[in-house]
């Protein structure tokens, strides 16, 4: 468990960063200038006393051997999380130029540390003793569930009938009737407690704005939303895999009781998104000797980036356990055997032609996907009219990046990357076409993240 | 996928067609086919939209190929050591105009630092890594003076990478003539052609390899066509033979000097007049020398000027230029043309046998020093004549050294450009001790990178004396802006006794002490870093 042979680099760091103007404010204090008595010590601990505008220094200490990524604490009065001291503190430390050398922690930071075991301890005490009590009222949680199913089956019904009236009067009339219907239905799907068909129907407002072939993606998604109705209104017929499928696709909450699966887990990408409520952090994870591909979901309040940070290129030992679903690749996080580690390896590939069929196929326990994590064998970035696409080396077959992929600065980091030869991409292929997400160049080489 | 892949088994191929017609219209004006018409026709339609969404999707297949790009070209430079990478990456982050401003704080500016570190690793002939190279490029195009180190850094791959996106056109402009590769100068014909029929700035691009290589051939090459090329197309023909400028070279300037355009007969004169045994060095030395006598008539010898009475047509034919700008006299202006195109060895045969210094040292009778002295100053430039420069910038600590005195600020920095780099940084250093950093600036710009001791002690010193002296550090932020960048982070170990606060003495501007501690930390912090990144770089 120490950490001074792991040093992590500052694209690492810079990732832990809540947003741009904290990844600059940090990298500026990534630097000895305003930090005294820094240092760390082998149980993965960081502190140091940063000089800011007040005649006292900020007392910062990050502890970064917690399993569920690093913790922080520093006495500025920012809101952002990590702050821009904690950042800058780990990049000095991250550039090993003895500006942190290994020392005894000083008290303040040894308090924190202190503090932080004992709340670790006491959790860990309570889970065992709530789990073996299990659930206080069997018979009330299964009314609960009851009413709540009720509840989703009315808005599936009522969202049925909504979807019934736009396709008799006509698709050509959405493009004038505008957002606000949709926007109301979400609504409703909200009290219904459905929150999937919710973000479903938001969704489906939004298609009339979005360009040239908007009827036929309007169709198709109005069409799988039927069909999750349906599914749901039907679903004492489904197989089980599918069943639960549909139950999480629609927003029940389930949790991940899948049987603990440990491996060595490669981080193959981790990326964020952001509403004006939630941040979600996607982190898709490569099992060495399972060969199994999974998906880890972290959420942070709006404006703060999730507490999990996996930086792509680390290997964890560590065990997951599925969420129910066919096919469904979420998994849950559990138990951190050794700290991250940077390992040599790579997922295996396969051809774009590969790629397409393995998005087809998994269309079969969830026809919902939009796409499937793929890894790409000697692949061409090559320009196409105004577009890219990821082209073959050793076929005349290619992929089609989707246009958000086209809009990004990762994409240009892929093409240089490559400068026209063979690499391997792992990203996201669906019927939209491409994401890349991280790439290898043909030889040997480190991970390069993308997004 | 944007319709290039083709969905396969579908059972009718215009099916799906149908059922997005009947969508689109409604099912009250169009029943699908298949559909039983009535109130359960658009929950058929749905199931079957639905069905052959789940089947257009499953069935996609990978679209062609379409053309590939040449490859980059293989980049034989060894790649950056880790370590280096990664700063690279983290000066990259650190990009101008996303938020700060203010006060500087105690930080290092990330920023100024890429130029010296760019300058290193191009030194020590390592390879980016690819991944980079977009925010390379991106860097290079919000600021020109790193345009050249980026781009020799980033090396082939960023002009590959420019050719397909228009954002990082300049990368195809910035490279020698315009990303063309310039043919071998063995190859004649190739040269031949290129010279005859390339744009001007590809001919330029030629002219200036060949002559930087083969300076004889140059001019030859140039002399093929000279009689046909546009006036302004001569001009900048002719400055290329400023490098590797020789005796050889006479002939062709002589029949320059005779040339249609002023302007080219001018450049010819300047260049002939750097060559000291050029037949028109000769000339420009006999009118010189008529124009000044030492009189010996005093009680110490003077040097008497009289300037001449007339620009007469032999005088233009040398390049002298008879029109003197606004708000100056005529006799004065061509006066400091003979002067200044006269070989400095004229004057010690002429005078008496006095060295360079004997003769600066002489006084100038009826307010001519001026104009004499600047004529040298200009002279000593052009002939890069380091004897005559020393003379000329007198010792660092004189009086008139630090003062507006005979040679200004801009000459004394060119004269100083003449000498060697130690002798140059000795000189500065003594200017800085004697006269503080007030005027220092300009001279500090032409010393060489990182600052040699005595002159790195000196600029330290002088920060420290105007700290003490009360005034505020931001009277100073260009010297000290410099000294970030410049002094040798060797010597960061002595500027530690100067991070502190030190305590306010009465006539000191108010909390000027813990600025100028914050500066100083700033400057050593900084100074740290440069040591780690050569470090980094391998170049300690």
């Amino acid at each position: 468990m120490t950490q001074q042979g792991v040093r992590w680099s500052a694209d690492q760091v810079l990732s832990l960063a809540p947003d741009a103007a904290s990844r600059k404010a940090g990298s500026k204090l990534g630097a000895a200038g305003p930090w005294s008595e820094a240092g760390s010590c082998g149980e993965g601990t960081v502190w140091g006393l940063c000089k800011g505008s007040g005649s006292k220094p900020y007392q910062t200490v990050v502890d970064i051997a917690d399993a569920s990524g690093p913790a922080y604490k520093c006495s500025c009065p920012s809101r952002k999380f990590p702050c821009k001291h904690a950042l800058g503190l780990l990049l000095l430390w991250a550039g090993g130029d003895g500006a942190v050398p290994p020392g005894q922690p000083p008290e303040w930071a040894e308090q924190w540390m202190e503090g932080r075991r004992k709340r670790a301890e006491d959790k860990r005490t309570a889970e065992t003793a709530g789990s073996s009590s299990g659930s206080a009222d069997p018979e009330a949680a299964r009314r609960r569930a009851e009413r709540r199913a009720e509840r989703i089956t009315a808005g599936a019904t009522e969202l049925e009938q909504r979807l019934a009236d736009l396709l008799r009067g006509g698709l050509a009339g959405a493009e004038q009737t505008g957002y606000g219907q949709w926007e109301e239905t979400a609504a409703r799907m909200v009290d219904a407690q459905a929150s999937g068909l919710a973000a479903r129907v938001r969704e489906l407002g939004s298609i009339p704005a979005s360009g040239p072939g908007w009827p036929v993606r309007l169709l198709e998604e109005c069409a799988l939303l039927h069909l999750l109705d349906q599914g749901w209104l039907h679903r004492e017929g489904l197989p089980d895999g599918l069943a639960s499928t549909v139950r999480s696709r629609i927003g029940l909450p389930a949790s991940a009781d899948g049987p603990p699966v440990r491996d060595r887990w490669l981080v193959l990408a981790q990326y964020d998104t952001a509403d004006s409520r939630l941040t979600t952090r996607r982190a898709w994870l490569y099992g060495a000797e399972s060969d199994r591909t999974v998906l880890l979901l972290s959420y942070g309040a709006a404006g703060r980036a999730p507490d999990l940070a996996l930086p792509v290129g680390l290997v964890l030992d560590a065990e997951v356990s599925a969420y129910p679903g066919a096919g469904q690749p979420r998994v849950a996080l559990g138990e951190q055997f050794t700290q991250p580690v940077p390992a040599p390896i790579r997922p295996p590939g396969v051809t774009t032609a590969q790629a397409a069929a393995r998005y087809g196929k998994a269309l079969r326990d969830d026809p919902w996907l939009d796409s499937v994590p793929v890894t790409l064998d000697r692949v061409v970035p090559t320009p196409d009219g105004d577009s890219w696409q990821l082209a073959d080396a050793d076929g005349d077959t290619a992929l089609p990046l989707t246009p958000a992929a086209r809009a990004r600065p990762g994409l240009w980091r892929l093409v240089s990357l490559s400068g026209g030869a063979p690499v391997t991409v792992f990203g996201e292929c669906g019927h939209r076409g491409f994401t890349p997400l991280t790439a290898w160049p043909e030889g040997a080489g480190e991970a390069v993240p993308l997004c | 996928m944007n319709g290039t892949p083709t969905p396969v088994d579908a059972p009718a191929p215009n099916a799906w067609e149908e059922l997005v017609t009947a969508a689109l219209l409604g099912t009250e004006r169009r029943t699908p086919p298949g559909c039983p018409p009535g109130p359960e026709a658009p929950a058929a339609l749905l199931d079957a939209a639905a069905a052959e969404t789940v089947r257009r999707r499953a069935g996609l297949r990978p679209g062609r190929a379409a053309a590939r790009v040449e490859p980059a070209a293989e980049d034989p430079r060894p790649p950056l050591p880790t370590a280096a990478a990664r700063r690279l990456a983290m000066l990259l982050t650190d990009r101008p105009g996303t938020g700060g401003g203010g006060r500087r704080g105690t930080a290092p500016d990330l920023m100024e630092l890429l130029p010296q570190w760019l300058a290193t690793a191009n030194t020590q002939g390592f390879a980016p890594p690819p991944e980079l190279l977009p925010a390379l490029l991106d860097a290079a195009r919000g600021r020109t003076d790193l345009r050249q180190a980026a781009l020799a850094f980033a090396g082939a791959r960023a002009v590959w990478l420019a050719r397909l996106n228009p954002d990082w056109r300049f990368a195809l402009r910035a490279a020698p003539g315009g990303g063309m590769a310039l043919p071998h100068l063995e190859d004649t014909d190739r040269i031949r052609q290129l010279w005859e029929e390339g744009l001007f700035a590809e001919r330029v691009a030629l002219l200036s390899a060949i002559r930087a290589r083969e300076p004889a051939a140059a001019r030859e090459l140039l002399a093929t066509t000279w009689a046909t090329e546009r006036a302004e197309d001569r001009l900048m023909f002719l400055d290329s033979l400023r490098t590797g400028l020789a005796a050889d070279d006479e002939p062709f300037l002589e029949q320059a000097l005779t040339d249609r355009s002023r302007n080219v007969r001018a450049t010819a004169a300047e260049l002939l007049s750097s060559l000291p045994g050029s037949a028109l060095a000769a000339r420009m030395a006999v009118r010189a020398g008529a124009c000044v006598a030492v009189d010996h008539t005093g009680s110490t010898p003077t040097l008497l000027v009289e300037a001449p009475h007339e620009c007469d047509a032999g005088m233009e034919g040398d390049g002298v230029v008879a029109k003197a700008p606004a708000g100056r006299g005529e006799r004065s202006w061509w006066f400091g043309q003979l002067v200044e195109a006269a070989p400095l060895a004229t004057w010690p045969a002429r005078l008496g046998r006095r060295t360079p210094q004997e003769i600066v040292a002489l006084p100038v009778a009826d307010d001519w020093q001026a104009e004499l002295h600047a004529a040298w100053c200009r002279a000593a430039v052009r002939q890069r004549n380091a004897a005559w420069a020393r003379a000329l910038l007198a010792a660092p600590a004189a009086p008139e050294a630090g003062g507006p005195g005979a040679v200004s600020l801009a000459e004394r920095s060119k004269l100083l450009g003449t000498l060697g780099g130690a002798e140059r940084a000795d000189w500065v250093a003594g200017f800085i001790s004697a006269h503080g950093l007030s005027e220092a600036f300009q001279l500090l710009g032409v010393c060489a990178v990182p600052w040699s001791e005595p002159l790195g002690r000196a600029v330290v010193d002088a920060l420290n004396i105007a700290r003490d002296a009360g005034s505020y550090p931001w009277s100073f932020s260009g010297v000290m802006g410099l000294a970030e960048r410049c002094l040798d982070p060797s010597e960061a170990s002595r500027l530690d006794g100067l991070m502190a606060v030190p305590d306010e003495t009465e006539d000191a501007s108010p909390g000027a002490g813990g600025y100028w501690a914050e500066a100083f930390q700033r400057l050593v912090s900084t100074l740290r870093l440069r040591a780690a990144m050569a470090e980094e770089l391998g170049a300690v």
